[in-house]
């Protein structure tokens, strides 16, 4: 029986450190190769000595796929690719192929230069490694050899987030990545086609929640924002580079734009203004509107939006500025909150989770006094606001996607165990026919596939077969036909038996039925079989009965041929003879001869 | 004259002769024989395809074809022929039956399937050519049902075609001639046709639900039945099918509103139309726009659907870690309600509360759940269109609804799409009666009032005007906001005082509270003076003096200069300041309130009367009948401006007495019995009378909405008459004979095309001039010159003029410009020979078409003048009969020493079809702009607003 077996090394009822293994029709294929946020030892990348204790990963993997730029999606591919060793194709789509290297040197440059670590890849190994990089483009099939095809489609979530759809034969696979399902400022929903894949497999991040309307947050966003700048206050923004940065940049200078307003706006130079590059170059992977205006004016090309220096910090009136890190933990934000952190016309906006011990976590706890290093206390008297911007789907979401694609089996992979189990439930619940999975890490689950084995028939047979019974083939009710299957190298064909014997250089046998039936009859063998005949004539109305001059009687195909036994002269033997194809109805009836 | 008439009379059947040449048939006869190959034999019949070919020689064609048709073997020339038979048969004047047994025959030998295709599709094009015939539609049909087992499936999606626009509506069709026996034979075409929405090809599913739809819309009732079938569709692989079984279901939902259908796995029933509801809504997901679209759009228009259904859409449960989570929209009525609104939001006060009972959450719930959440948060700008015009037409009919609607509605003006924002004010305005704005709300709302586009805060001002509000902080809010509005863009001012006028006088109760403190009033102190000009204090009293209108103890506390500013205001803004009942004061002007229906009741009788009454001026002697027709111009003129609502019918009547004024007045005087050169002054008032006329005409034609022909007919009499007069003028004073011929001519050719125009009313206008010119026709066409303007003479002098009637409403076109205001004392300093720009903002009421007609003329003080077209897209239509022109105008001219004036106005461009005007051109014209017209129309302008004067100072270029 055929299968497909799913291994997640990473992300298995965890989030970070994607890395799932796939075998298809005889295919290895790696899914993204992440690190985990959380770990600074081994534990950081997957454990590639799962696939193989000693030498490189060549000859295991057929190829890598990476979803998106995100860390945990492929901050190990150096290390896997360089250090342990991998060199054949590694695939991701244009957008993160651009951003990839500058997130992965910028990881190095803090694990290495920073916390000093050694043993790390290095800025050389990152470039060899994007060099086996190839490029997909959207909804693009890719052969990746004879039998392995692979085809990217839009995931929202990022810019150059892909879901990937996987395919040998008629059996396939879709990875989802991180994706989206309700569109953002910059970037569209996820989309999928009715591919029906053998397994989806999906991330399940936001398992168990429902999200409210984007609307009411951005609107929120953007009240706060415009109260405090109209006050004459300072906002804050901390951010990470990459993402919804870019959004908030939007949001604000869409805002700014239709309001008339003049405050500045600010954005911490450094890898955000590299990375924006980027996205001005990818119009192509952003939503609707991006891409229908950018003719007359890139969004990205932000009118209001400014480099944001060191000084202008203490500058007077109001201003906001967006500064990375996002928690607060170090770097310009940190410092920035500093400063301002004092007056209360002020407002600091953080927009997405904090980890435990960082400022923006004390923050949002509602600590006043927070203690600085070096003993000082900070008295934060600024207004502090929270903000959620998420892209990834939520649980109606995934449940869109599942409808979308229609898969045979669900595997749910990046997100919490216990959220998973409520989401396999109502998938097992809500889908009739579709089984779902949540493997561990190291897990392996195996699903058989009932692929569909193409056989070439011959135009001849089918037209003769077409002819035989009716215009058209009816879809829905299976028929019979007649035909000789060859199994020849890798083909399968479906020819007539004649062209069969032709090709095989057999001779054609005829296999008959013989039966030999006695009577007790006096007459002489040539007038018993006219009596017969005469019989059968008058029996078998509706029938061709012949009687042929060699001395034999036809019945349609059927031949008889009557001759006397060598011992009673009066019992005569009639000798049946028929080909294995009878006429259904034409079974003689064994009767009595009239005496 | 006479000779050269009736010589073009008969140039008619000569024509006729040309015709019936059988040239064209003969050539591509020639021509295909010609042909050596099928390439060949294809370009020709390609360049054939090119020309028209005309009624007569259609049939001759088509036997050259087919004969061709049979001879040829290629099959892509036989799919040309096919397509040709096609187009032949639609040629105007031809009656295809004579063919159709031709094309049936070529069917029955055709080998090629998409030839066979091409050959129904001419045959579905001769069908419908002839619709009437019975016979004909069963013998299509017939045809259709055999080849409907065909194995491509274009064939079959022809066949399905066929079927849609030809099967028999009113009964099952009548199959007993066929011998075939097929099993279709007893079934009716909806049973064949929806045979095949199972078909293996999309194209054919999607070709047999539109023939069922057409059939739909040929007037056939579906069968329920197929109701599950449609369901079922909607989940088909393809988008087409999928868009085109949407319909199908919403058709159904329409015809069967109330029949039970029962849900699929459970014993309940619904209502069929509360289930397709939710199964649309359900493809308000749908993997393609193109569906979504359709999707949201449709559930418009279901209004028949229960209540519990509707406002599921608006439903999404939250849900954040398996805990209840409120919506940000419940929670700020929570807040409001509470009292806490304001407040600004704490950290985490949107945290998860109860936990959730698992097995209760349904993630994909069976339909309507969160449709129109979904449809406007969509990613294409279509679909939220859609969904934002379906939340519309749904809030209409039911009061709950729009009031739940409100809070995405409002959302939806944060969109990023200007477009989407628009629509979702007006569609927030639409709906306006059934709601009143929450403080929350309106603070949301108001916010917009900062946008930087114009188009947005307009909209936003027509929906302050509409709002109800519940408080008076309500009114404070909103009149703070539009203060604010006011000093960011003061380009605003109109429309937000307009906006405050709706406000105050919506709100009296609410506002008087707060007047004290909007006056700035005191009750012990004297407080200074506003200023009187500042736009802001005119805002404000505009809100107060509308909400003292109907609450009359207001005025006690007004301060002694508010009285004076009222004076003041009432007279200088007297659309934004009601009269009102002051103490110690008579009251401005007549009371309106009181039987406003009856005084346009009476003021409509005394318009009757005083028409009626001008109809009897033949009857009095010259000089009575004038001064009857002075004053009763004069009452109408009157009459117009005190009632709005008969203005347009007043001035029309007005202006058309006016045209008879002149008339009369030109024709009585004694100058037509004295030899010409002694009167040369008289004839100068004459043909000025007479040019004056004309004029007047075009403006009655063009610049009245709301005439019937019968108005039109008196008005291009009036024109005739003038005409005559010009004409009778002309051979008085000029020499020669051969101007006056040509004259002569076209004035007969006015005739005649008057008669043609307007046979229907030429019983009304017994005895007038035209009447009498047409009864004596025959003799004025063989008449010399000389003969015809004498005769014209007393005909003009001796006939009556016919009574005007009058049509239910007739509305004046008008247009007054905001921008410029004239006003400005600073020059608009520009280098000379390059272009400045001037913003144009004016509003035109009951405009027709106005992309076409309105131009913006600007005349230059030495006499220059320019003609500019606005793009379409410069006009906004914010109501009903008005438009809003927002242009810009390059203006440009070489230097001057001082800064000078120019003149902008409004021109309406107007042309007929009528032959062309002898009178005067108007500066249109003349300027180097204007295109020159076409022979046979009059193309001219009339001024539709006044002009507006702008100071300019071109200066030289400096080296």
């Amino acid at each position: 029986m055929p299968e497909i077996k799913v291994t997640p090394l990473g992300a298995g009822q965890d989030v970070g450190r994607s890395c799932i293994l796939v075998s298809i029709g005889g295919k290895n294929i790696m899914l993204d190769c992440g690190m985990h946020m959380g770990y600074n030892d081994d534990r950081r990348f997957p454990d590639f000595s799962y696939i193989t204790q000693n030498g490189r990963l060549t000859e295991f993997l057929d190829c890598v796929i990476i979803s998106h730029f995100h860390l945990d999606h492929c901050g190990a591919l150096p290390y896997m690719s360089e250090m342990v060793g991998y060199d054949g194709p590694i695939y991701m789509t244009h957008p993160t192929k651009a951003i990839c290297p500058i997130l992965l040197e910028d990881f190095r440059k803090i694990t290495v230069d920073k916390k000093g670590e050694t043993n790390f890849f290095t800025s050389q190994m990152i470039k060899d490694c994007m060099k086996k990089v190839v490029p997909l483009n959207l909804h693009q099939t890719v052969q990746v050899d004879d039998e392995l095809e692979i085809k990217a489609y839009y995931a929202g979530h990022v810019l150059g987030a892909a879901m990937v759809q996987i395919k040998v034969g008629s059996e396939s696979v879709v990875y989802t990545g991180d994706y989206n399902m309700t569109p953002d400022r910059h970037l569209g929903a996820a989309w999928i086609d009715k591919c029906r894949p053998d397994i989806l497999i999906s991330e399940s991040t936001y398992a168990t929640t429902i999200r409210d309307s984007k609307r009411c947050r951005e609107r929120d966003f953007l009240k706060k924002v415009h109260e405090t700048v109209e006050r004459g206050g300072k906002v804050l923004i901390p951010v990470f580079a990459l993402g919804r940065a870019q959004e908030l940049c939007i949001l604000l200078e869409t805002f700014w734009e239709r309001m008339n307003l003049k405050a500045p706006i600010y954005f911490s130079t450094g890898l955000t203004e590299k990375a924006n590059h980027y996205y001005k170059l990818f119009i192509t992977w952003t939503n609707q509107k991006i891409r229908k205006t950018f003719v007359q004016r890139n969004m990205f090309e932000f009118k209001h939006i400014k480099a944001f220096d060191r000084s202008y910090a203490d500058n007077p009136g109001p201003m906001v500025v967006f500064a990375t890190p996002g928690m607060l933990h170090a770097g310009q934000s940190l410092q920035i909150f500093k400063k301002w952190a004092g007056n209360e016309k002020n407002m600091v906006i953080m927009p997405g989770y904090c980890v435990q011990g960082t400022v923006g976590h004390k923050l949002l706890s509602g600590q006043k006094k927070l203690e600085m290093e070096g003993r000082t206390t900070l008295e934060v008297k600024l207004q502090v606001e929270y903000m959620s911007f998420s892209a990834h789907a939520d649980a109606k979401g995934i449940m869109q996607l599942i409808r979308m694609a229609e898969p045979r089996n669900v595997m749910l992979v990046h997100g919490e165990a216990k959220k998973m189990e409520f989401l396999k439930d109502k998938i097992e619940q809500e889908f009739t026919g579709i089984s779902c999975f949540m493997p561990a890490n190291g897990e392996t689950t195996t699903i058989p596939t009932n692929p569909s084995v193409p056989v070439d028939i011959s135009l001849n047979l089918l037209k003769r077969e077409a002819a035989f019974g009716g215009p058209l083939p009816d879809p829905k009710k299976p028929r019979t036909m007649h035909g000789t299957l060859i199994m020849k190298d890798s083909s399968l064909r479906l020819v007539s038996p004649e062209q069969a014997l032709k090709e095989l250089d057999l001779n054609e046998h005829q296999l008959r039925f013989t039966c030999r039936v006695q009577l007790q009859d006096p007459y002489s063998d040539t007038d018993t079989l006219s009596r017969v005949y005469n019989h059968l004539k008058s029996v078998l109305k509706g029938y061709t009965v012949q009687h042929l001059p060699d001395g034999t009687v036809m019945v349609e195909s059927i031949v008889l041929k009557v001759s006397s036994s060598a011992e009673d002269p009066n019992t005569k033997v009639v000798l049946l003879s028929w080909s294995y194809q009878v006429t259904p109805g034409c079974t003689i009836q064994g009767s009595q001869l009239p005496h | 004259s006479s000779y050269k008439y009736k010589f073009r009379l008969e140039k008619v059947p000569a024509k006729k002769l040309r015709l019936t040449k059988p040239s064209k048939s003969a050539a591509l006869h020639v021509d295909l024989c010609k042909a050596s190959s099928p390439t060949d034999a294809l370009q020709y019949l390609l360049q054939f395809a090119r020309k028209p070919v005309e009624a007569d020689s259609v049939e001759g064609v088509v036997r050259i074809l087919l004969e061709h048709y049979y001879k040829e073997t290629d099959s892509s020339v036989r799919l040309k022929i096919a397509s040709l038979l096609g187009l032949l048969s639609k040629t105007q004047g031809f009656t295809p039956d004579c063919i159709v047994d031709d094309v049936i025959n070529t069917l029955n030998s055709e080998r090629s399937h998409q030839v066979l295709a091409q050959l129904l599709d001419t045959l579905l094009v001769i069908g419908t050519q002839v619709p009437e015939s019975l016979n004909m539609r069963h013998r299509l049909i017939d045809v259709a049902c055999k080849h409907l087992t065909d194995t491509y499936f274009g064939v079959r999606n022809k066949c399905l075609q066929l079927f849609g626009c030809l099967g028999s509506v009113d009964k099952p069709l009548p199959r007993e001639s066929e011998g075939g026996g097929t099993g279709m034979a007893a079934k009716d075409v909806q049973s064949i046709i929806s045979d095949y929405f199972g078909d293996q090809d999309p194209r054919v599913r999607t070709a047999a639900i539109k023939a069922m739809l057409q059939l739909h819309e040929r007037g056939m009732k579906l069968q329920q039945i197929i109701y599950n079938q449609a369901c079922k569709l909607l989940s088909d692989d393809y988008e087409q099918v999928r868009s085109a079984a949407v319909q199908m279901v919403w058709v159904l939902s329409q015809l069967y509103p109330e029949s039970i259908v029962p849900i699929p796995s459970s014993n309940e029933k619904i209502r069929l139309v509360d289930d397709s509801f939710g199964k649309i809504c359900h493809m308000v997901s749908d993997g393609s726009w193109v569906v979504r679209v359709q999707a949201a759009k449709l559930l418009g228009s279901m209004q028949q659907v229960s209540p519990h259904f509707l406002e599921q859409t608006l439903d999404k449960k939250l849900m954040s870690d398996l805990r209840r989570k409120r919506t940000a929209h419940e929670r700020a009525k929570e807040l409001y309600s509470s009292g806490e609104f304001s407040s600004g939001r704490k950290w985490a006060d949107d945290a998860p509360k109860e936990k959730v009972d698992t097995t209760a959450v349904n993630l994909i719930d069976s339909g309507a759940c969160g449709a129109f959440v979904h449809g406007l948060e969509d990613e294409m700008y279509e679909v939220r269109i859609a969904a934002v015009e379906a939340l519309c037409a749904l809030a209409q009919s039911s009061p709950s609804f729009a009031e739940k609607c409100l809070d995405f509605l409002v959302d939806m003006f944060n969109d990023e799409i200007e477009e989407v924002r628009l629509q979702s004010i007006h569609v927030l305005r639409q709906i306006s009666t059934h709601i009143t704005l929450r403080e929350d709300q309106l603070d949301t709302v108001l916010a917009v009032l900062e946008d930087s586009s114009r188009d947005i805060r307009e909209a936003l001002h027509e929906l302050l005007c509409y709002t109800n509000v519940s408080t008076k902080e309500c009114i404070q809010l909103a009149l703070l906001e539009l203060l604010k509005n006011l000093t960011k863009y003061p380009t605003d001012r109109n429309s937000v005082w307009k906006c405050l006028k709706f406000l105050g006088s919506r709100h009296p109760t609410l506002v008087l509270p707060i007047v004290p403190e909007l006056l700035s009033t005191h009750p012990y102190f004297d407080t200074p003076e506003p200023d009187m000009d500042d736009p802001a204090y005119i805002a404000v009293l505009v809100l107060v003096f509308n909400a003292a209108k109907s609450c009359p103890t207001m005025t006690a506390l007004f301060s002694d200069h508010t009285f004076r500013h009222y004076a003041y205001l009432r007279d200088s803004l007297s659309h934004l300041v009601p009269p009102l009942r002051l103490p110690g004061r008579k009251l401005t002007s007549a009371p309106e309130a009181s039987g406003l229906a009856s005084s346009v009741e009476s003021a409509q009788n005394f318009l009757k009367e005083s028409l009626t009454r001008v109809c009897s001026v033949q009857q009095l002697d010259a000089p009575g009948a004038q001064s009857l027709l002075e004053f009763t111009i004069r009452d109408l003129q009157r009459l117009g401006e005190l009632q709005t609502e008969l203005a347009g019918t007043a001035d029309f009547c007005a202006t058309y007495l006016h045209c008879q004024l002149l008339l009369m007045k030109a024709l009585q005087d004694k100058l037509w019995s004295v030899a010409v050169p002694l009167y040369l002054k008289q004839n100068a008032m004459v043909s000025g009378a007479a040019a004056q006329v004309l004029e007047e005409t075009y403006k009655l034609e063009f610049l009245y909405s709301g005439l019937e022909s019968r108005q039109i007919a008196s008005i291009h009499h009036v024109r005739l008459q003038a005409k005559a007069l010009q004409l009778v003028l002309l051979a008085r004073t000029r020499r020669g004979v051969e101007p006056l011929l040509s004259a002569c001519e076209k004035f007969l050719h006015e005739v005649d095309a008057f008669q043609r125009l307007f046979v229907t009313e030429l019983p009304h206008f017994q005895d007038s001039f035209v009447d009498k010119l047409l009864d004596i026709m025959p003799r004025l066409a063989g008449s010399k010159p000389a003969d015809l303007v004498k005769i014209l003479q007393t005909t003009l002098r001796h006939s009556c003029f016919p009574q005007l009637k009058l049509p239910e409403q007739i509305r004046r076109a008008t247009a007054a410009i905001i921008e410029p205001t004239g006003e400005s004392d600073n020059p608009l300093r520009f280098t000379s020979g390059l272009v400045v720009a001037l913003d144009v903002d004016a509003t035109l009421e009951h405009v027709q078409d106005p992309q076409t007609t309105v131009k913006v003329q600007v005349l230059y003080p030495d006499g220059q003048s320019h003609v500019i077209q606005p793009k379409p897209a410069d006009f906004r239509k914010p109501g009903p009969g008005r438009h809003r022109l927002i242009t810009q105008v390059y203006l440009s001219h070489s230097a001057w020493t001082e800064p000078c004036q120019i003149d902008v106005k409004l021109l309406l461009a107007y042309s007929s079809s009528t032959s062309r005007s002898l009178g005067p051109r108007s500066a249109w014209n003349e300027s180097t702009e204007g295109p020159t017209p076409l022979e046979s129309t009059i193309e001219g302008t009339i001024p539709l607003s006044k002009p507006v004067k702008v100071f300019i100072m071109p200066k030289p270029a400096r080296r």
